[in-house]
């Protein structure tokens, strides 16, 4: 393990986290923890936490905080950042969240260009209410209301919410990332903090989508479950940079 | 300042600005636009922001990021529009954020029709949304009142952290009278040192939510909510009594509707008949003591709206079985005559006797 998974933040709250052993969200909070400190920014931050397995992002997160209504984040961190132009905003967000009941305040936050930055924390699967089937779940993959695996002639396929907003005109800076290896958590971060200083610059709206473990939920152990996301989720969703605005390259 | 004319939609948005609103979230629906696209156009004057929403459901959600960072923040819709918000409303009920929400009610139930209702009257009053809250409900029935009481409106909200309903009709807001934009009578309003704005070195986290996992917990929140609809409900009822001295009669009327009925009322004294007019303007808290006040004075009561009953519900309540209450409504964006409305008293009289 890296050292800097564990070092101590200011960006965090002194409390434990909530979340399953092996569950990768409580890397991905010291990451956006460990960025908004390192910028100097935690006294002008405030966070949108969503509903999902980070419901309580607002009893972690050391800045102010909001809970938003499942999937209306990015409407809540426009009226923030609307209010408050100068702030840091940010929202937190599982796939249940992002990817289906509030695609539409995403798209349309993204093609406003909201200067926030939206961390999107993709997990193939809805966490908290035990497992059921996402709109990233995989094809043949097992959840609770896909119990023979999904199946691609009656659920679709799975949505590819990072190359979609790429499309669009308002985002700055879009890249897929994961955190199962220290390699590829030092990655994460530096890309958590380009987007936020993409942000901070008023370049536009920024998101790092971040390839995520249920381990509870897919059934596996911390470790196969890490080894999962490899063989099949980075396949059919790879890493990389979708957006990157000509300011932002 | 001198009275303007001006259109009930647009004397909103005025009144919004003047009471110092500086956020507009919005959806465009009719028959409201005239609202959303007033703001457009004034609002970037007065160092205000108007945004127009991807839906209401985005809308109200902006609405709650926003009065969570301490702006004075507004949206309006109709009855369709409304529906959608109601998951917000009970957000910003549940984590006590002040806004003001305007509905210029059309028919339903579905996609209904364009014309003026007041079919929306459970949904607001009753709830709508979930869980165990209260908004103040207030019902204008002229031009000047609708500005008045917007914009105190916003000092209702300020004072009781919590979302205040304006509502109308497409009469109302079409409406041409004479205004003067006029401040409400001052309240003590509280610092909004609940906001997130950002720590800025105040020492502690501001958090705005309205979860409670534990349900003793989540009780305590209701109770608290509670003890604030109490204060409301002792505070901010507001109604109008007319020709009640003598009446044979007494009319429920709200909003357009009690003018109509009022047009009825000299028609019926021309006839010989007195009839009076208890007007509620706070829809919630409903002023229930005046009906059973006025309740010993009539030999019945009617409730008169552009629904198919239901203020008369709590007209009911009020008068507490005192007296018989009647009904009589139209719907669907058909508006009482007052030829009706007289022949309806006179066959209820007629009976009662
Ligand atoms: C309007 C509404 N619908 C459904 C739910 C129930 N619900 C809570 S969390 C959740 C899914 C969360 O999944 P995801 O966004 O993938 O986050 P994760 O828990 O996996 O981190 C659902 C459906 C809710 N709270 N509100
Ligand atoms: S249910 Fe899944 S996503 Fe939620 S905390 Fe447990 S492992 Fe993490």
């Amino acid at each position: 393990m890296a050292e800097m998974v564990f070092q101590r933040t200011k960006g965090l709250q002194d409390r434990p986290f909530h979340y399953c052993p092996g569950c990768t969200h409580g890397i991905i909070h010291r990451l956006v923890a460990e960025v908004l400190e390192e910028l100097g920014v935690l006294d002008k931050a405030i966070g949108v936490a969503p509903v999902g397995c980070s419901v309580f992002a607002y009893d972690y997160f050391n800045c102010d905080m909001q809970e938003a209504a499942h999937g209306r984040a990015p409407a809540v961190a426009t009226g923030i950042k609307r209010v408050h132009p100068d702030k840091v905003v940010f929202t937190y967000q599982g796939d249940g969240d992002l990817a289906s009941i509030g695609t539409a305040e995403i798209v349309h936050a993204a093609m406003r260009g909201e200067k926030i930055t939206t961390i999107f924390v993709n997990n193939a699967i809805y966490g908290m209410t035990g497992g059921q089937m996402a709109p990233t779940t995989l094809v043949g993959q097992k959840a609770t209301t896909s119990p023979f695996g999904r199946d691609k002639n009656h659920a679709g396929s799975p949505i590819r919410m990072s190359e979609m907003l790429a499309t669009l005109e308002g985002p700055a800076y879009i890249e897929r990332v994961t955190v199962t290896t220290p390699a590829h958590i030092r990655k994460a971060k530096k890309a958590i903090r380009k987007a936020f200083e993409a942000q901070i610059e008023g370049k536009g709206f920024t998101m790092i989508e971040v390839l995520s473990t249920c381990p509870t939920n897919w059934g596996m152990s911390p470790v196969e479950a890490l080894r999962w996301l490899e063989e099949n989720m980075i396949p059919y969703y790879p890493l990389g940079v979708y957006k990157a605005s000509e300011e932002v390259k | 300042m001198a009275k303007v004319l001006m259109k009930g939609n647009e004397a909103i948005g005025a009144a919004a600005i003047k009471a110092g609103c500086k956020f507009f979230f919005g959806y465009p629906i009719t028959p409201q636009s005239e609202l959303p696209e007033y703001m457009a156009r004034e609002m970037p004057k007065a160092g205000a922001t108007f945004l127009q929403a991807e839906s209401e459901v985005a809308a109200i959600n902006m609405v709650y990021g926003a009065a969570g960072a301490g702006a004075r923040v507004m949206t309006s819709s109709s009855s369709p529009g409304i529906s959608l918000k109601q998951e917000g409303i009970s957000y910003i009920a549940g984590a006590e954020l002040p806004c003001v929400i305007v509905n210029i009610i059309r028919g339903g139930p579905g996609l209904g029709g364009i014309q003026p209702a007041q079919s929306d009257y459970f949904q607001a009053t009753k709830g709508g949304g979930h869980g165990d809250y209260k908004m103040v409900v207030l019902a204008p029935a002229s031009v000047q009142e609708l500005t008045d009481l917007l914009m105190e409106g916003f000092d209702i909200a300020d004072q009781y952290r919590n979302p205040v309903m304006i509502i109308g009709d497409g009469m109302l807001g079409q409406m041409m009278e004479p205004v003067e934009l006029r401040e409400p009578k001052k309240r003590n309003l509280p610092p909004k040192d609940w906001a997130t704005t950002g720590t800025g070195g105040r020492g502690h986290t501001n958090v705005i939510n309205s979860l409670f996992i534990d349900p003793a917990e989540c009780e305590k929140h209701n109770l608290k909510l509670k003890a604030k609809f109490d204060e409301m409900e002792k505070n901010e009822k507001k109604y109008e009594i007319y020709n009640c001295d003598n009446p044979d009669i007494i009319v429920a009327a709200y909003g357009t509707t009690s003018r109509i009925v009022k047009t009825a009322i000299d028609k019926c004294k021309d006839e010989g008949i007195n009839v009076g007019l208890i007007r509620p303007i706070s829809l919630w808290p409903f002023p229930y003591e005046v009906f059973e006040e006025y309740a010993d004075r009539a030999k019945a009561f009617l409730s008169v709206e552009m629904s198919l009953g239901q203020m008369v519900e709590d007209v009911k309540l009020g008068v507490n079985g005192k007296k018989p209450v009647y009904f009589y409504g139209r719907t669907g964006g058909m508006v009482p005559v007052p030829d009706d409305i007289v022949a309806e008293i006179k066959k209820i009289l007629g009976g009662a006797k």
